[in-house]
C-alpha cells in the first residue's frame, strides 16, 4: 500500500453539546444513522459549493466547439 | 442543477505526446473496463478518480458507500491476473489500453489486493446464483485487483460520439436553457406510450428532461442502439417541445444490481446536473432476484444523495378512463386496463405490424420498420 493510503481516513472535530443534541433531533427519522454522517453530509455540501463556484469553465475556444455541437443536436439556437 | 457527486466534477482528460508514455508497460483492458475509465475520466463516475482501493471496495460493499461516507453502490473494479502483466508492482505505472474504442490511459498502481468474489456477488446482486448475468461477470473476473487513479490520454471517435454529451456539456446546456430542475429517464428500450407518459408526468413538475439511453453491450434480441436513438428522435421531433426535452447516450454496461444499481444510475445523472430520477418498477432487475420496489426503498437509505428519485410504480391504459393511469390514480377494476407489454409490442413490431396507438406512436413504430433488422442478432 503506498504513503497516501496509510493516512488516517478520520478524524475527531468538537461541537457544542446544545448544538449536537439539537441536530440528534432533526436527523430522526431521516435516513442519517449517526450525528456524524450529518455533520459530514452539511460540511460536503458547504465545500462543495465553494468548489463549484471556482470549478474551471470552458476556454473561449472549447465554448464554441460545445455550443456548435450542441446546435447541430438542435438543442442551441 | 445539482452539485457534481461528492462536491467536485472529476476531469482527468490529460493530453500527452504518446512518447511520454511510450516506455510504460501496456494492459489490454476489456471494452465494459475501458468505458469505467472514459466515465471515471470525463466525471460521469465523479468523485471516482480511478479504480477502488481495497478499503473503498469493503465499505461500498459493507456500507454502501466510499471509505469517506459518500454514497457508491457499485464497486468499479479493475482486475488482473499476474501474467497479465509481469513484475507488476505498487507505484508503478501502466498503459491501459482497448482497440475497440482506441483506449489509451495511464493507471498509476497504488495498490494490489485480493478480494472474495462469493461475499462479493452476495453483497452488490443479493445473490451467488451464477445464473445473474451479475453474478456470472463476477465469478468470471481475475483473481487481482488494482486500485490507483487513470488519466485518458487518448480515446477515438465512435458512432453515436454527437449525442455522447459529458457532464461537463450537459451542466453548460441546462445552463444555456436555463434549467434549474431537471429530470433524468434512463432507458434501453424505444418509448412506448407508458414511457412518454411517465417522462411527461415527471417533466409537468421541472424545467427539462434528459433522456439517456444506455448505449452498449445487447443481448441477443435487444433493440439496437440506432434503433432506439432514432425512435427517440421521432418521438421528440413530433411530440415534445423543443425547449423542453434533450437526448444524450451513456455508455455502460448494465450490471442488473437492482436496488444498488438504481442508486448508481441515480449518481451518474447527478453528475450531469440532473436534480430529478425516474425510478420505475424493478429498475435494473433481472428475472426475480430483486422484488419489484426494491429499488424504490432503498433511496431511504441515503438522505444525502443528493438527487430526487421520482419513483413510478405500474402504469398501463385504463379503458373506461381513456388514458394512461397509474395505481395511484385509477378507481378501475385490473379488467379494465391494458399493460404496456414490451414483449407484444416487439412481437408486432417482429412480424412488420404496427402496434397499436394506444401502446406506441405510429410514427415510433414505422421509424423501427424502417430499420431491416430493429434487434440483436
Amino acid at each position: 500500500m503506498t504513503e497516501e493510503k496509510e493516512v488516517k481516513k478520520y478524524t475527531t472535530i468538537s461541537i457544542p453539546t446544545p448544538l449536537a443534541e439539537k441536530i440528534k433531533k432533526r436527523i430522526e427519522g431521516t435516513g442519517f444513522n449517526s450525528l456524524s454522517s450529518y455533520v459530514t453530509y452539511v460540511l460536503r455540501e458547504v465545500i462543495s459549493g465553494i468548489e463549484e463556484e471556482s470549478e474551471e469553465a470552458f476556454s473561449k475556444e472549447d465554448e464554441e466547439k460545445v455550443k456548435d455541437r450542441l446546435r447541430a443536436l438542435g438543442y442551441l439556437d | 442543477m445539482s452539485k457534481p457527486h461528492g462536491g467536485r466534477l472529476i476531469n482527468r482528460l490529460v493530453k500527452k505526446e504518446s512518447s511520454d508514455v511510450a516506455e510504460l508497460p501496456k494492459l489490454e483492458i476489456n471494452t465494459d473496463l475501458s468505458e469505467d475509465v472514459l466515465n471515471i475520466s470525463n466525471g460521469v463516475f465523479s468523485p471516482l478518480e480511478g479504480f477502488l482501493y481495497g478499503d473503498d471496495l469493503e465499505s461500498v460493499v459493507k456500507e454502501k458507500r466510499l471509505a469517506d461516507d459518500t454514497p457508491w453502490t457499485i464497486p468499479i473494479l479493475l482486475d488482473f491476473d499476474k501474467q497479465d502483466i509481469k513484475d507488476l508492482k505498487e507505484g508503478d505505472a501502466v498503459l491501459l489500453t482497448n482497440k475497440e474504442n482506441g483506449l489509451l490511459a495511464q493507471l498509476n498502481i497504488d495498490e494490489i489486493y485480493t478480494y472474495d468474489k462469493k461475499s462479493l456477488a452476495q453483497a452488490i446482486y443479493r445473490t451467488e446464483d451464477t445464473d445473474h448475468p451479475g453474478v456470472a461477470n463476477v465469478y468470471n473476473m481475475k483473481q487481482l485487483l488494482i486500485g490507483g487513479k487513470i488519466t485518458l490520454l487518448d480515446s477515438k471517435t465512435r458512432q453515436f460520439d454527437n449525442y455522447n454529451l459529458s457532464p461537463r456539456e450537459t451542466r453548460f446546456l441546462f445552463k444555456e436553457k436555463g434549467w434549474r430542475e431537471i429530470v433524468a429517464f434512463q432507458t434501453r428500450n424505444p418509448p412506448h406510450i407508458g414511457h412518454e407518459y411517465v417522462q411527461k408526468t415527471a417533466l409537468t413538475f421541472v424545467d427539462g428532461i434528459l433522456i439517456n439511453p444506455i448505449i452498449g453491450k445487447k443481448k441477443v434480441g435487444d433493440f439496437r442502439d440506432e434503433v432506439i436513438l432514432s425512435s427517440y428522435e421521432t418521438l421528440m421531433k413530433h411530440y415534445y417541445l423543443k425547449e423542453r426535452a434533450v437526448m444524450s447516450i451513456l455508455r455502460t454496461s448494465m450490471k442488473y444490481a437492482g436496488p444498488r444499481e438504481a442508486i448508481h444510475h441515480a449518481i451518474m445523472r447527478k453528475n450531469f446536473g440532473c436534480t430529478h430520477f425516474i425510478v420505475g418498477r424493478d429498475h435494473a432487475g433481472v428475472g426475480n432476484y430483486y422484488g419489484p420496489y426494491d429499488a424504490h426503498d432503498i433511496f431511504s437509505e441515503f438522505p444525502d444523495l443528493g438527487i430526487i428519485p421520482v419513483f413510478f410504480r405500474s402504469f398501463s391504459r385504463c379503458t373506461k378512463c381513456d388514458s394512461v393511469v397509474n395505481d395511484k390514480i385509477c378507481p378501475h377494476d385490473q379488467k379494465y386496463h391494458i399493460n404496456f407489454s414490451g414483449k407484444k409490442i416487439r412481437e408486432l413490431l417482429t412480424n412488420g405490424e404496427i402496434p397499436s396507438e394506444d401502446m406506441m406512436r405510429k410514427e415510433v413504430a414505422e421509424t423501427i420498420l424502417k430499420f431491416d433488422k430493429p434487434f440483436v442478432e
